[in-house]
């Protein structure tokens, strides 16, 4: 196991009031693996990932991302840092068109090189456009799309950021079959140049993803490993299930 | 397609600027004068429009930038000796001054809550003026000296009484103003802009600092707002606290609304149009405002996004 360690979190906890629905996690993920995050809904596992872009703060405990305390960084900080979010509820400009949507993560994606020329974020965004199927559809108005591809122009937007760490939330959901495929092969081809953690209900997509499955229950850890050692575990098959 | 598209654009404003300037050999001695005014006006409102059309963010206390240029103009030309163009500046600084402040304030709060928080400081800006009346006349107003009106200015003697020096003198500061205006919203700083209005909380994540975007549009807006003002007081020769007032933050919205928020030349085209229509009512009807009123709930049935806006929408997706 010679792999850098991208990021780790420290006893990181949030409470709401006096529910604690992250509690003491002590998570860490490795560079290049994917890895799925997964649990009972109220589990804590959007808050979790949440803290990790910095969308809320911690109530306590630490996050380091290659090796350097980001914890009371803000969020757009940590973007440019390289950790890219999109939201469980798509979240794009349904009235920019397609390319513009894009373009405007390239544009960010190269805030550090000021004076940027258009063309170089009109490549980038292009080149982001083609590897989610979505390059015919440039002109277009995004909110006139498809669910499905407006999910796709999201992951889209996700890569145009150019991240080290791809945080994907439900990407899934409400997406047809013959989509799902498409999009699993898509986070297949994505984790070659960037580490994903994934937020995911649907398992037959969990276990033919992930690397490794951290499995949250209550705001805490309740297991972690490969997808067969977590198939078998007693313990989750308990939180899923409501038995023992 | 991009290139051409450039071209288009500049031709086109262009082309209005060359129109403004060709119609001052036809125009008769009042409309002379009332486009003067309303070219002042529009700076205004193009101002108010880089914060409302392209930001999203409804101010409705406008009036203490334009007031912020007006005073900080009016009263150094005023009471010092400073001269006209000195002074001129001074009121610039003072409104992008105030817009800094004021934003750092007023951009914790969004939508309604920002609606209140800067009308209520529009309110104070035109308290602060009516209770200093010993300084500046309050709604009386003060009336420049003739040492503001003639002056010497790197060895050409300039004479503010002149209509024709008026008229262009506020051309070239729309011109100016619109030109800065057009190159900030089509360069990268307009595109946050515009996905700050569609979407901020996908902004924010997709690395943007909006806070610090907002505040540069606010600066922009106030300090393009203040500028008018102080072409205003000098060029009229009048300051009084009215301009503070919140009719005068209505009405850039207004102005906006009506040609088309969101695009750069809807302030402008808002704001002849408005200008007239009140104007024309106003020789028929005491009721003026009545007219000003079903003319914008006609336009917010028929024509919501503002005459550019639905122009734009529907036939000209070019224009910026």
């Amino acid at each position: 196991m010679a792999s850098v360690t991208l990021l780790r979190t420290k006893g990181l906890s949030r409470q709401f009031g006096g529910l604690k629905a992250v509690n003491d996690v002590n998570f860490a993920i490795r560079e290049g693996e994917i890895r799925a995050l997964i649990g009972p809904n109220g589990a804590g596992k959007t808050t979790f990932v949440s803290l990790l872009s910095g969308r809320i703060a911690p109530s306590a405990g630490s996050i380091e991302f290659l090796g350097n305390d980001i914890t009371a960084r803000p969020a757009h900080k940590r973007v440019r840092d390289g950790i890219a979010y999109t939201f469980q509820i798509t979240s794009i400009y349904p009235m920019l068109s397609v390319f513009d949507n894009v373009a405007l993560s390239a544009q960010s994606a190269l805030q550090r090189s000021p004076g940027a020329k258009p063309a170089v974020i009109a490549a980038k965004a292009k080149e982001a456009l083609e590897h989610v199927g979505l390059s015919d559809r440039l002109r277009d108005r995004a909110g006139t799309m498809s669910y499905g591809h407006q999910r796709l122009l999201e992951v889209a937007m996700g890569l145009a950021l150019e991240p080290k760490l791809l945080i994907l939330d439900e990407p899934t959901q409400g997406l047809s079959d013959g989509e799902i495929e498409n999009f699993c092969r898509l986070v297949k081809e994505i984790s070659r140049s960037a580490t994903v953690l994934l937020i995911e209900h649907n398992m037959p997509v969990v276990m033919k993803l992930a690397d490794t499955i951290t499995v949250l229950n209550h705001g805490e850890i309740l297991a972690e490993g490969s997808p067969e050692n977590i198939r078998a575990n007693a313990a989750v098959q308990a939180a899923y299930l409501g038995t023992g | 397609m991009t290139a051409s598209r450039t071209m288009r654009v500049i031709a086109l404003h262009v082309a209005v600027l060359a129109a403004l300037f060709l119609v001052q050999f036809v125009l008769p001695d009042y409309h002379y004068l009332a486009m003067t005014r309303v070219m002042v006006l529009a700076i205004y409102a193009m101002g108010y429009n880089m914060l409302f059309g392209y930001t999203g963010l409804l101010s409705l206390g406008h009036a203490m930038f334009f007031a912020a240029g007006l005073y900080g103009a009016g009263m150094t030309a005023y009471y010092t000796d400073l001269g006209v163009p000195l002074a001129f500046l001074i009121g610039i600084c003072c409104g992008a001054l105030l817009s800094l402040i004021i934003g750092l304030v007023a951009l914790r709060t969004t939508g309604v809550a920002f609606m209140i928080v800067t009308m209520m400081f529009g309110q104070v800006a035109y308290l602060t003026i009516t209770y200093f009346t010993d300084y500046t006349r309050g709604e009386e107003g003060l009336t420049m000296p003739a040492s503001a009106r003639n002056f010497d200015f790197l060895g050409l003697h300039v004479d503010l009484t002149n209509a024709v020096l008026r008229y262009n003198l506020a051309l070239a500061l729309l011109a100016i103003t619109l030109f800065v205006i057009l190159i900030l919203v089509r360069g990268p700083m307009g595109r946050v802009l515009i996905a700050i209005r569609e979407n901020e909380p996908r902004t924010l994540m997709l690395g943007f600092d909006t806070f610090r975007t907002k505040l540069g549009a606010l600066v922009v807006s106030g300090t393009i707002s203040a500028m008018a003002g102080a072409a205003y007081g000098l060029l009229f020769a009048y300051i009084g606290a009215s301009f503070a007032s919140i009719q005068y933050s209505i009405e850039a919205l207004l102005f906006t609304l009506l040609g088309g928020a969101g695009t750069v030349l809807g302030p402008l085209l808002g704001s002849i149009l408005m200008f007239y229509m009140i104007d024309i009512a106003s020789e028929y009807t005491a009721a003026y405002l009545l007219v000003t009123g079903v003319a914008l709930v006609l336009l917010v049935l028929f024509f919501p996004k503002g005459i550019l806006g639905t122009i734009r929408e529907r036939w000209l997706p070019w224009l910026p």
